[in-house]
């Protein structure tokens, strides 16, 4: 898919040639491609441990990979790591901030890091303090920070050196919804000023909020890329449950779904258990249709949803096996 | 296959865009200036964590206290005693000597502190910056240098208060405290290698203590070395412990050489600080 795109060179801001990297036994990141263009949100989606952390150490030169080449902004993540250092931001799974030092105190810090001179560092603490709305908290030890203030933190802690390239791995693992949407906000945001993100995610949710193109990695392979319309379609698009009022209406109901045969649409299956008809489908087109169907037949509906293939399903439907699970895969993150 | 729009771009908040980070060239080094600014940004850094928990100073405040009213009190007596000198001559033998002995506990600490705080996500943000990995074990340095500090000030406070009496050798305090200072400052970097090679701080602290007890009891800080038997003579003849204790005794209380010591404390601290150091930020900047 974006492989396109590698011929012009400057136009990626990330590319990534047959890297590889193992851990003894274990192959975390196992031969990967991957090119990220410029302006644009790449996620990598895939279940613990499938390598998404190795990955972006590899890229922030935490980690020197075994084989491959890659390099970020044009720098190679080898041969040039200081150069590459200066242009990246990187927000980690655990929160990268110092726990017993305040909000300010920490994206001060980083200023002065950045050589800023003491007043712009103080002056830019606080105008990031200001744009993810720490203000308030700005003199409170991070470590007393709610998990979505502590990320927020983090990700104006990337902000201060204005990276070309932001790297954030699982920014909202952890996360409950709602706070996960005030993360999800700022990434749009930082997303919106022209940044490259590479965003790394076990929630195909997440995936689909933040990003433009996907690449799902499971063992350290790329399992399928492209842009998020057209894994979806691959999956299967969405759910669709449809209760009708009467439990009796639920085997006619499927029946006539099924035997109208609707363009794409695969079979609908009633489940008497949960009293709903569970329907696939792949646009709201057919979601429209559906409901006509339903409405001409005069069934009495009393809910209808549509729900976003799982994880789980997106591995089932691509790689035709079942995701992995964190118990089995866990401990190569945790070594890396 | 154009995206270059992102989505949801609604919700921009206007920030003023100030000018960007200073770039410098191209080949990435890092220079003497920029070194010295990210060694006080970090240095600052630990310090505000000392401010912020308070309690990390606990035993730099109290342990020179316990341990001067401990062997002054239950001690001094009896082995002043056998000095022919009683408890205060003993004061004055002792002080210089726990110098050492303090500085040797503060650099041990680190190694524990060391191991926790590299554990902590900050690490990985320190690392993935444009900044020579050597300035954040600097500045722990630093920042134990300064605990350091605070420390021989209280053993001298509570030595002053007991009986210890220089005799207006002020400048030879100076000396001494420096002395003292710059072998801490040495086996900082012994105890930090430690923290970064072990695995828990649980070990490290069981390690340094095996360490610590022979070279201490071992030396010449607590009693003179002469009735001691050959063999163990022998070892503290060339125990550092012994040599900065000597140094800061001629120093401090115009007996014996000063010269001899003195040399032998700077070859120490130099000798392991050039191998200590490096071996140390090799190890830090390999760590993943």
């Amino acid at each position: 898919m974006t492989r396109e795109n590698a011929t012009g060179r400057g136009l990626n801001a990330v590319e990534v040639r047959g890297l590889v990297k193992h851990f003894g036994e274990t192959k975390a990141v196992d031969g990967i491609d991957l090119d990220v263009r410029e302006g644009t949100v790449m996620g990598v989606l895939g279940p613990n441990g499938a390598g998404k952390t190795t990955l972006v150490r590899m890229l922030s030169t935490l980690l020197v990979p075994d084989a491959g080449t890659a390099t970020v902004a044009g720098y190679d993540i080898v041969r040039q790591p200081r150069q590459l250092r200066r242009t990246i931001g990187l927000t980690g799974q655990y929160a990268s901030v110092d726990e017993k030092l305040s909000g300010r105190e920490n994206l001060y810090m980083i200023g002065r890091l950045l050589d800023l001179p003491r007043a712009r560092a103080r002056q830019r603490a606080d105008e990031l303090l200001e744009r993810f709305s720490l203000t308030e908290t700005a003199k409170r030890a991070a470590g007393k920070y709610s998990g979505g203030m502590r990320r927020r933190l983090d990700l104006a802690a990337s902000m201060i050196g204005r990276p070309s390239v932001l790297f954030l791995d699982e920014p909202t693992t952890g996360l409950d919804p709602r706070t996960r949407n005030e993360v999800w906000a700022e990434v749009h945001n930082i997303v919106a000023d022209g940044n490259t993100v590479l965003l790394t995610t076990q929630y195909m949710e997440e995936a689909e909020q933040l990003a433009r193109e996907l690449t799902v990695i499971d063992r350290g392979k790329i399992v399928a890329e492209g842009r998020v319309p057209e894994l979806k379609a691959k999956v299967g698009g969405r759910t669709l449950e449809i209760r009708p009022v009467e439990q009796g209406d639920l085997a006619p109901m499927a029946e006539a779904l099924s035997e109208r045969g609707l363009d794409g649409v695969g079979g609908a299956t009633p489940d008497e258990r949960t009293g709903i008809v569970t329907v696939p489908i792949l646009s709201d087109e057919q979601l429209t249709a559906v409901v006509g169907l339903l409405a001409a037949r005069g069934f009495p509906i009393a809910d209808i949803t549509t729900h976003l293939p799982s994880l789980d399903e997106v591995f089932l439907a691509i790689t035709g096996q079942k995701a992995t699970h964190q118990d089995e895969y866990s401990h190569e993150e945790a070594a890396a | 296959m154009t995206t270059t729009t992102a989505p949801g771009s609604m919700g921009t908040t206007p920030s003023p865009e100030p000018a960007p980070v200073r770039r410098r060239g191209d080949e990435g080094r890092i220079g003497i200036r920029a070194n010295l600014r990210h060694i006080g940004a970090l240095s600052r850094r630990n310090a505000l964590q000392i401010k912020q928990d308070p309690e990390s100073m606990m035993d730099a405040l109290l342990m020179p206290i316990i341990f001067t009213l401990l062997f002054v009190y239950v001690f001094g007596g009896a082995i002043g005693g056998g000095t022919d000198g009683g408890r205060d001559e003993y004061t004055n033998y002792l002080l210089p000597g726990m110098m050492a002995m303090m500085g040797m506990n503060i650099a041990m600490a680190v190694g524990t502190g060391m191991n926790e705080d590299f554990r902590k996500g900050v690490m990985d943000r320190f690392r993935s910056m444009p900044i020579a990995r050597s300035s954040v074990l600097i500045a722990k340095v630093v920042v134990e240098i300064g605990r350091m500090l605070i420390t021989i000030m209280v053993l001298l406070a509570v030595g002053f208060i007991v009986g210890l009496d220089i005799e207006g050798r002020w400048l030879g305090l100076l000396a001494a405290i420096g002395l003292t200072t710059v072998f801490g400052a040495s086996l900082v970097w012994i105890f930090m290698l430690l923290g970064l090679t072990m695995r828990t701080a649980q070990a490290v602290q069981g390690i340094s203590f095996v360490v610590l007890m022979p070279l201490q009891f071992g030396s010449s800080i607590f009693v003179p070395t002469q009735t001691m038997p050959g063999w163990l003579e022998a070892f503290t003849d060339v125990n550092p412990l012994t040599h900065v204790a000597n140094a800061s005794r001629g120093l401090m209380m115009g007996e014996g050489a000063v010269a001899v010591p003195a040399l032998w404390t700077v070859v120490w601290s130099v000798g392991l600080t050039a191998v200590m150091a490096p071996v140390a930020i090799a190890k830090f900047r390999r760590k993943t």
